[in-house]
């Protein structure tokens, strides 16, 4: 039998499964690390975006726009042949993985964390405040677990699509799944195995956080009715005695 | 305990509060009324800083709130603040919410903070609902519990904003009264209300308060018995009937 698909070419791919594992460990750890660097920058920036404090929101929206209106194959390709120009620093491939995918989705995940903040009333802040809180330890104690219930689904999509756009390593040599997939077919001529593995080799990582995610969004549903129950009340009588 | 020298609040054209001067005792009851607009809410918003002066000194316990790097938030810790809303943390049991800024503020061991917190809890009548979540109980029962939950930072002033506004009239009472309860003690009480029955029972002393100036102020006595202004005899003639 002959064609994509067909049997010998499979066999030739199983014999160099070690290449694909190599691969698939890559953009796992890559993932991970970037996933990591994502969200303290995500957190990081999302609270800055909602201070009172101007330069601080100035700041953190240059960011975002900057990085969500770039391609994030310039980014990577910047981080892997500007850099060495420009300021002389040579980074290991890997680590260019973790820096790109991690600022790129950063700045999604400051918005994520922006727009979660903001869902959350006021008189929460204020409430930290007047206990001695100061500003990051009501975030950190206060805002954020309240906000974390409208943050999550978002931040799921962020974190699936991290893991796909880890493939951007493919352009810049960097050993992941994508990569070693692109040159062991090049090599061979042999596609059609060699993508549909890889394919399932992403489903493999993505689908448990996504199943994850939607587990979570479950045994959270009771506290966001109680949550929102409340800030409705709240809400009702403040404009009835204003 | 807290002075006020020459405090000014403007929000952009608005002028909140006009060249504001108070001086309130330790240990004092100080009623706040006025109509709404006032700026009553801001004026004792300025007392922990939530609000920000445009000018002037706010001197609490002895720190200059408005002097640059003032320890603001230590400040706070020994001034609380119970909202019209009641502000309890919504994803935090009862208890939680007494033992919180204790236990990550202030660094009171645990056991040390749930005591006391059932101690308060129990004051205000609701110990049986230290494990219930905000949301479960009813507004009135909210505010005693962040009443409560003042109490548990061990505070020298009570800040209270409108706390029955938001409430219905039935749960008015429970709520007045555990703060009549606590009158009795030696603690600083700041308590803008409408609520003229409560003023007349607890108030060492009674501010009105209009278009952001302080118009008259006096005891209870000389208040609800013989006001001297005009604006005041006009809102006392409206309020109590």
């Amino acid at each position: 039998m002959t064609g994509p698909f067909a049997w010998f070419k499979w066999e030739a791919l199983f014999k160099d499964w070690a290449i694909f594992k190599d691969g698939f460990l890559t953009t796992l750890t890559v993932s991970i690390l970037g996933l990591a660097l994502a969200l303290i920058l995500g957190i990081f920036f999302g609270v800055l975006s909602v201070s009172k404090i101007k330069i601080f929101k100035f700041i953190s929206r240059v960011y975002v726009e900057f990085i969500q209106n770039t391609p994030l194959v310039i980014q990577a390709i910047f981080l892997y042949n500007g850099l060495p120009l420009i300021a002389n620093i040579v980074l290991p491939v890997k680590t260019i993985g973790v820096l790109a995918v991690g600022i790129y989705h950063g700045a999604y995940i400051a918005e994520v964390v922006r727009a979660g903040i903001m869902s959350i009333n006021k008189g929460q802040l204020e409430a930290a405040l007047s206990q001695g809180f100061n500003y990051w330890e009501a975030m950190r104690y206060i805002i954020l677990p309240q906000a974390r219930i409208v943050m999550l689904p978002p931040l799921t999509n962020q974190a699936v699509n991290l893991v796909k756009n880890t493939s951007v390593l493919a352009m810049i040599a960097g050993g992941d799944l994508m990569y070693r997939t692109d040159s062991w077919a090049n090599e061979k001529l042999y596609y059609g195995p060699a993508y549909v593995l890889t394919g399932l080799l992403y489903l493999i990582i993505c689908l448990p956080l996504a199943t994850l995610a939607k587990r979570l969004e479950k045994v959270n549903f009771n506290n966001i009715n109680r949550t929102e129950d409340e800030e409705m009340n709240i809400g009702c009588d403040k404009e009835a005695t204003a | 305990m807290i002075t006020l020298q020459n405090v000014n609040k403007h929000f952009g054209k608005l002028h909140v509060l006009k060249n504001i001067n108070l001086e309130v005792k330790s240990g004092e009851k100080l009623v706040v009324i006025g109509p709404s607009g006032s700026g009553k809410s801001t004026l004792i918003r300025c007392m922990n800083y939530l609000e920000e002066p445009s000018s002037g000194k706010i001197i609490v316990d002895g720190v200059d709130l408005t002097a640059k790097k003032a320890p603001i938030t230590k400040v706070r810790q020994s001034v609380a603040m119970v909202f019209q809303g009641f502000n309890l943390y919504p994803h935090k049991t009862v208890l939680e919410n007494l033992t919180l800024a204790p236990i990550k503020i202030q660094g009171i061991p645990k056991s040390e903070t749930e005591k006391t917190a059932m101690e308060y809890l129990d004051k205000v009548g609701l110990k049986h609902k230290a494990n219930a979540y905000p949301a479960q109980l009813s507004g009135g029962q909210q505010q005693r519990v962040a009443i409560a939950r003042a109490l548990n930072m061990h505070p020298k002033v009570i800040l209270f904003d409108e706390p029955t506004s938001a409430l219905d009239p039935e749960m008015i009472q429970e709520v007045l009264d555990v703060m009549v309860g606590l009158s009795h003690e030696n603690i600083t009480m700041v308590v803008v209300t409408h609520e003229m029955g409560f003023a007349r029972e607890v108030a060492d002393r009674v501010i009105f308060m209009d278009e952001g100036e302080i118009i008259e102020e006096g005891t209870p006595e000389h208040f609800f018995t013989n006001p001297t202004h005009e604006r005041t005899k006009l809102f006392l003639s409206k309020i109590l009937r």
